[in-house]
């Protein structure tokens, strides 16, 4: 078995352990099930609010919702990278923005957004923007610095124009940085949007988690987080993996 | 141009890098490379020879004075029949070998069968044929260094400039690779420009050897070596190598020693 299998299997065994842990612990009666339901009563219960169609406006709502701010950011953040690697002096001056940008909680602006473009969907598009571009645009300029300079030069004596030398060597050469970015990108827009729908929604996921433990229903508040925490973790996993090969690929590994 | 005889002319460049520092990297100097032949370039550090060869190259316009390759001015891009090999590795690491060999190929529009033929053979001439769909990670430096050199070859360039291709790598390596280059220079009749920190490879490779003064750089001299057009590493042997390269350090001594000046300046 390779390592790194060998490492894979020790994760899945780890989750599974502690995933049985709390089944035991809900089932014994230790931990109280309507406090929290076991492992199996969350699955059973996602399956079953998800097959009800009740939701199902909701998840397309909250996706489509986080696939626009998630695509909008990672263009805009890829832009603004590429902006700021070829303007040193534009970049030095934001440095010291960017580098502080995480540390300013930015759900305190919704209330303003909502007051700008009403209690719709673009507030949270916003937000989920807002969240996600910065993320993408760092990891832009990281690899952007980490192109070798002699890869533009091969580039110039294949006599490839700006837009084919962007395309065909920048952006390969930079993609494991980019899929860093998409991946965390991904992640702030997906925290960005549910975390939104919690505040000042009327529908989506996050409100429906946050209505179902309003009403004191257990089953359909867990289901749904459980749905989200999976569709959240097999999202990020498949791009964690795809940047991984990549990364792997350029390390010979 | 005039003067046909020449296949790439430098006629009074010179470079400066403008700004605080006003670095006056080059020139002024002069340049005639005959067609078909191969050139090295040696001096001491810092004195203009990666600066000459951008030029050459297209890749970097001269300040003052012209470049000629095949009778048009090289005007700040890389002219058509121009191939430039890197001292770091320029392999594309996201590519197979055979498809860095492909990359050119494929940007000029050749026909599918035509680009696999020519890669194929490009990866056999510099013994690559079984790498052809490792990736360059996989690969030691020097086996980089050829993909690099395949790369070039396989768009069958006139006139090949080489910036320390063999400089990373270790003594042994480099002297093979030197077989390799006189090789390839023996098969396409290519004309090639080798710039080397390195006597003995000049030396042992190049026709005519010129040596270029500290910065800014001027030639000082250009020394013939005289041998045979089939030649390998085997005349590191020959009792003539050891003069020659003795007499290419007599004209580099005091250079050295006054760019060790400036650097200590």
């Amino acid at each position: 078995m390779s390592r790194r299998r060998a490492v894979l299997g020790g994760r899945i065994a780890l989750i599974a352990g502690a995933v049985a842990a709390l089944e035991m612990l809900c089932r014994s009666g230790i931990v109280d099930p309507l406090t929290l339901l076991p492992p199996s009563g969350m699955a059973a219960a996602m399956v079953a609010v998800i097959a009800s169609g009740s939701v199902t406006g909701d998840i397309l709502r909250t996706f489509t919702t986080v696939a626009v701010a998630f695509g909008l950011a990672v263009a805009f953040g890829i832009a603004v990278g590429a902006l700021l690697h070829a303007a040193p002096r534009l970049r030095r001056a934001l440095d010291p923005l960017l580098a502080s940008y995480y540390a300013v909680p930015l759900f305190v602006f919704y209330p303003l957004l909502v007051a700008l473009f009403g209690l719709n969907v673009v507030p949270l598009i916003v937000l989920g923007f807002a969240s996600a571009t910065v993320a993408m645009a760092m990891s832009t300029l990281t690899g952007l610095d980490r192109t070798p300079r002699v890869l533009l030069k091969a580039a110039r004596v294949h006599r490839l124009g700006r837009l084919r030398t962007a395309l065909l060597v920048v952006l390969p050469a930079a993609s494991p940085d980019l899929l860093t970015g998409v991946k965390l990108a991904l992640a702030y827009a997906f925290i960005g949007i549910i975390a939104g729908e919690f505040i000042l929604s009327g529908s989506g996921l996050g409100y429906q988690i946050a209505y179902a433990y309003d009403s004191f229903d257990n089953r359909t508040m867990y289901g749904l987080m459980l749905f989200v925490l999976l569709i959240a973790t097999a999202a990020n996993a498949a791009l964690h993996a795809w940047e991984q090969r990549v990364r792997r690929r350029r390390s010979g590994r | 141009m005039s003067g046909a005889a020449a296949h790439a002319r430098l006629t009074g460049v010179t470079r400066v890098y403008a700004g605080p520092t006003h670095v006056h990297a080059l020139g002024p100097l002069d340049l005639d490379v005959a067609r078909g032949e191969f050139l090295a370039v040696v001096g001491p550090s810092g004195c203009g020879k990666s600066t000459l060869l951008d030029v050459l190259a297209g890749l970097a316009a001269p300040s003052s004075g012209e470049a000629w390759f095949e009778d048009r001015r090289i005007a700040g891009t890389v002219p058509d029949g121009i191939g430039v090999v890197f001292q770091e590795d320029a392999s594309f690491p996201w590519l197979t070998v055979a498809d860095n060999v492909a990359f050119g190929l494929r940007r000029a529009g050749l026909d599918g069968a035509e680009i696999r033929r020519r890669v194929e053979d490009a990866l056999g001439f510099m013994g690559l044929g079984e790498f052809a769909r490792a990736y360059p990670a996989q690969l030691s430096g020097g086996m980089r260094q050829r993909v690099c050199i395949a790369r070039t070859l396989v768009l069958a360039p006139r006139f090949i400039l080489l910036d320390e291709p063999f400089g990373a790598l270790d003594q042994q390596t480099r002297l093979l690779m030197g077989d390799e280059l006189l090789r390839l220079w023996r098969r396409t009749g290519a004309t090639v420009l080798l710039i080397t920190h390195a006597l003995d490879e000049a030396a042992m490779l190049a026709d005519r050897v010129g040596v270029m003064s500290a910065r800014p750089g001027r030639f000082i001299a250009f020394v013939p070596t005289g041998w045979p057009r089939d030649r390998d590493s085997r005349v590191v042997s020959a009792p003539e190598f050891g003069a020659l390269t003795a007499q290419l350090w007599s004209h580099l001594r005091p250079e050295s020693l006054r760019a060790m000046g400036q650097a200590r300046a």
